[in-house]
This record gives structure tokens, sequence and C-alpha cells, in this order.
């Protein structure tokens, strides 16, 4: 390899380049989680809330109240059922897509475009979009199924249309990470199991599905970290009612509107901890990407 | 990309060509018919929800009630009414504002930060970015409470700055993992041929780097100045008032103009608009998105 003595040393160069983000990581992501796991163990009084630092300690205290509040368990139970329904439908939806996408087409850059567009339509506006779809006075679900349902306003139902809203805006995404995963599966393979006698869908059990597992999984983990910390569409769509308080809803309220800090942070924190541990999936799974992505060369 | 292409490395030159060029099935002949219905049940299911939003912002106050596909008697007064309001336009403001600061912040440090983990020697590079990716998946509620209460102890509550420096929490991951595949993709030789010329380290990253990835800082700022447009749970935490408000909170909290609009329509004009610029930013880059969206997540 090369040797140089001009400028500064590689090593410490290094240091310089990276010192700035380091430096704002833990200003801006480490630091108001520590401070956030402080006020998760002090409880604020509601009267002097805002007006002064006044804050005791109570250790685990509002972990326990959170456990106890039958709220906090029901925001947990609409999250996972959020997530599993969204991240499942979205999986078969986006491979459906994908495996759509990767066959040789004209238009296929056109066709590309038009998967980006729910991509790019803001979650807020996706909230308003499946919101007048499903009005009982405006949309057309109900013309279109016969029904008299006031979709938003029902307890399962308000839930449905949350995941529906999701799985548009998200299942795109999906497909083109799908895609990508695709595309690398040499072709060659497919003509020699045809050439076997390989039905369709043998080759889609036995090639499609394996070579892609990588990909997939990667875009199911990535997929179930956002699932796990939605607030812009139940925020949106309901504001919460009718059984679509997300945890990070529940939260928001919980400090927000409520002004309880400790509260609302035990929550922010138990949230934290969940998609965390999910995270630490996701880092094991791209490790050796990572890794890859930082050895010498 | 186009410098990619050309790389010595097999592995990224491979990979690179599956991203961009389209697989050729056995007769590419002819298309079978069924997969033209598939197309057509992606477009239908992509585009179709969009149409009925412009369907409706395009719709007069009498119409709305009725469920019709097409607006019967189609009208600009949203538009020009949403236009005229005046939290609208400051919010198209702020958040322009907000999303372009936290572009130029994020890219600026990020890409000094992924230079150094592509290219330079290094401790503890395999724990900086495995930090720097774990912090991406940072639930936004996490730093929502104590920013809120932080925020308003030393004024930064209800400010765009106030938004900018939590914004960098996902700009700047984004950035520096993105830039780093695109930096790593980028040969080698042309810094090697810089630095046998006398360059530093830092000249051949000005010189050589910088001006090869620019298709990457291109693609890693469309990534970041949308995922800042689009925040939501810490736009709407951190401010109270159409001083900082950014567009997708003022949507969220429109009532119409007066007590006899329905804020719907006006809702869903404003909606269309502020997709518009998006979904064209999609239009002029789908490509670069797209392997900005797919980096690292294919194990090459």
């Amino acid at each position: 390899m090369r040797r140089r003595s001009r400028g500064v040393p590689e090593r410490r160069l290094a240091w310089f380049m990276t010192a700035p983000s380091i430096l704002l990581i833990a200003l801006v992501a480490v630091w108001p989680i520590i401070y956030a796991i402080w006020l998760s163990m002090h409880e604020y009084s509601l009267v002097s809330a805002g007006l002064s630092r006044w804050a005791s300690p109570i250790g685990l205290g509002n972990y326990i109240d959170a456990f106890g509040d039958a709220e906090f368990r029901d925001a947990a139970v609409v999250t996972l059922i959020f997530t599993v329904a969204s991240v499942a439908l979205e999986t078969v939806i986006g491979l459906a897509m994908a495996m759509t996408m990767a066959m040789a087409f004209k238009g296929q850059g056109v066709l590309r475009t038009v998967v980006l567009v729910p991509w790019a339509v803001l979650t807020v506006v996706t909230a308003i979009m499946w919101r007048s779809m499903f009005d009982s006075n405006l949309g057309f679900v109900n013309t279109l199924l016969g029904t008299n349902t006031v979709w938003l306003g029902t307890e399962p139902q308000a839930l449905l249309v949350m995941i529906l809203a999701d799985v548009w805006k998200t299942a795109p995404f999906m497909a083109l990470l799908l895609l990508a995963g695709l595309q690398v599966i040499p072709g060659e393979i497919y003509e020699a199991a045809k050439v076997d006698g390989a039905s369709a869908w043998q080759r889609f059990k036995k090639i499609t599905l394996p070579l892609l597992m990588p990909a997939l999984l990667v875009a199911l983990i990535f997929r179930t970290l956002d699932a796990l910390r939605i607030f812009d569409l139940p925020k949106v769509l309901t504001n919460g009612a009718n059984g679509t308080t997300s945890l990070s809803l529940l939260a928001q309220r919980t400090f927000q509107e409520n002004r309880l800090y400790g509260e609302g942070a035990a929550i922010s924190i138990l949230t934290f901890l969940l998609v965390m541990a999910v995270s630490f999936a996701y880092i094991r799974l791209v490790g050796g990407n990572i890794r890859g992505m930082t050895e010498d060369r | 990309m186009e410098a990619a292409s050309t790389a010595a490395e097999p592995r990224a030159s491979a990979r690179d060509e599956a991203k961009t060029k389209v697989k050729r099935g056995p007769k590419s002949g002819g298309t079978p018919w069924w997969v033209w219905i598939a197309v057509a049940a992606i477009v239908i299911f992509c585009l179709f929800p969009f149409y009925w939003l412009v369907n409706i912002s395009l719709k007069t106050s009498a119409d709305l009630s009725n469920s019709d596909l097409f607006p019967p008697n189609p009208t600009l007064d949203n538009y020009s009414s949403i236009l005229r309001n005046d939290d609208f336009t400051r919010a198209l403001l702020n958040s322009t504002i907000v999303a372009l600061v936290t572009t130029f912040l994020g890219l600026l440090v990020g890409a000094f930060c992924a230079y150094a983990l592509a290219r330079l020697k290094m401790r503890f590079k395999f724990i900086l970015l495995g930090v720097v990716l774990s912090i991406s998946t940072f639930p936004q509620i996490a730093i929502a409470a104590p920013l809120f209460r932080l925020w308003s102890d030393i004024g930064l509550y209800n400010t765009l700055i106030g938004l900018v420096i939590p914004y960098l929490t996902f700009a700047l991951p984004l950035s520096i993992y993105i830039l780093v595949t695109f930096f790593r993709e980028i040969p080698r030789d042309l810094e090697e041929a810089a630095l046998v010329d006398g360059a530093t380290n830092f000249e051949a990253f000005r010189k050589v780097i910088v001006p090869l990835a620019a298709p990457g800082l291109a693609t890693t700022a469309i990534l970041a100045f949308i995922a800042s447009w689009n925040e939501f749970l810490l736009a709407t935490t951190l401010t109270s008032s159409r001083e900082a408000r950014t567009v997708p909170v003022a949507i969220a909290q429109f009532t119409g103009s007066s007590d006899f609009e329905i804020p719907l329509a006006t809702q869903s004009a404003a909606s269309v608009l502020i997709s518009v610029p998006l979904i064209l930013l999609v239009l002029l880059f789908q490509k670069r998105i797209v392997a900005g969206l797919t980096a690292g997540a294919v194990k090459g």
C-alpha cells in the first residue's frame, strides 16, 4: 500500500472528519435520550409543570404505572396489531409488485416512477387521502361496496383503514427494495430449472424465495421499525379515536397535552426499547454489510 | 453512479449493473397478457388514491357530498382559497427553509464522516457506523419529550432552528450511510493518482472524490430533503404558531378559512399542491432515488 508524509496523518484526519458527526449525534440523539430517561424517573405535579423545574424522583414508578394502565396496554396491542398486519400485507403486495416489475417489458421505467408516487406523498397527505376515501358522506368506498359503514368511527374498522393507508404508502418502497434483490439473482438459474422441468411455483419456492431472503429480511425489519413508531397516520386519521392510539401517539399526548412529562417520557422510553430490540436484530443482519463497508482496502 | 460503472472492482460493478439494467427474460419479445394485467393493477393501486384527492380538490362545496369520481362542476376555488391563506403560505416558507438547511448541514457534516469511514484508516469504524445506523432507527418520540421541555427552557421552542437540530438525527445518519456506499464505489486509482501527484488526503477528497460523488450527493440531498419535508411528530410537538409551523402540521390543523367551508376540500387542494413538487422530483430523479433507497439494502 501507500505511505506518504504530506498533510495531516491519515488517522488524525479521519478523526477530524468524523468529529463533527460524532459531536452532533451525541448532542441531538444521545443526550436527549439520557434526559428522557431522567424525566421518566421523576414525577411532575400538574400545577408546577412548566412553571418550575420541581420534580420528585420516583424511580421506576412511571414505568409501573404505565404497565398498570389500560390505555398503555391498549396502545401496545394496537401498535403490535398494526405492525404485524401492515408489514405482512406490504410484504405480500410488495413482492407481487417487485416480481411484476422484474419481468422484461417496455415502459418499466415509467412503472418505477409510478410506484414511487405513494412513497413521495407525505404521510399526513396520505392520511387525508384515505380519510376522504372512507368518509361516510364524501367517500366512494361505501358507494362502491354498497355499505353504510362509518369507517373511522367504528372500533375495528378505523384500525383497518389505518393499516390500508400504510400499506398503500409503503408497499411500493418494499417493492423497490425487493426488486433490487431480485435483480441480483442470475437468470441462468431459472433457465436451468426450466430445462429440468421445474414448475413456476417450484421455481418461486426453491429459487426466488431463498435467494431473495437477505433482501426480504432487511426490508421486513426496516418496515417493522417504521411501523412500530407510527404517529402521523393515527394522529391525522382519527387522532387516536376508536382503537387507533399507537404508542408514539399515546406518549406524545401524555407529555404534551396532559403535561405529564414523567409518564410521557416513560412511555417514550418503552417504545424506544421496543424499537431498539428490533433494531439490534437489523444491525446483526446487516452487520456483514457494515463490516464490508468499513474494512480497509 | 456513472463513475461506479467504470469501477475496476468487480463486486461494485456487478452490483451496479444489476441495479440499472433490466433483466431480460427468455421471451423478451412478447410480454404475456397477464403481466399487463398485473401492471395495470399496480398503476391503479398507486395512482388512484392520488387521483381521488385531485378529484375532490376540484369539487365545489355543493358537489363534495356526492361521491362522484369526476367533479361535475370543476373549480379551482379551493386552490385560490388555499393560496390566499397566510398560514399555509407561511408554512410553505418554513418547510422550505427547514428542509433546505437540514439537508445542507446533514450533507456537509455527513460527507466528511462518510469519506473517513469509506477510505481512511481509522479505529472503531465498525462501531461508529453501527451507532450511526442505530440512530437512524431511533423512534422520534424518544427525543420529542425531552426536547419539548428543553426547547421551552432555552428559547428554541417554536423556532425553525429548533426543528433543524433534531432533524439532523435522521438527515445525518441517512447522509453518512448512503455516501459511504457511494464513496466506496469510486475507483481508488483516481485518488491514488492524486496522492502520487502530491495532493494531501484532504485535497484528494475535495478535488477528486467530491466532484465524482456528485450524483451520490444529489441522491442523498433528495432523500434528506423529502424526509425533512415529511416529518410530522417533532414538527407538531415543537411548534405552536404559524411562525414555525411546517406544511404537514399546517395541513393537519386546517379547519377552513370560514365556518361555511368544508375543510376537506381546501385540505385536499393544499395536499395536492404540496405533493406536486415531490412527484416532480420523483419523475426527474427516479433512478437516483431508487439507487439511494436500495443503497446498502442489498448485500453486494
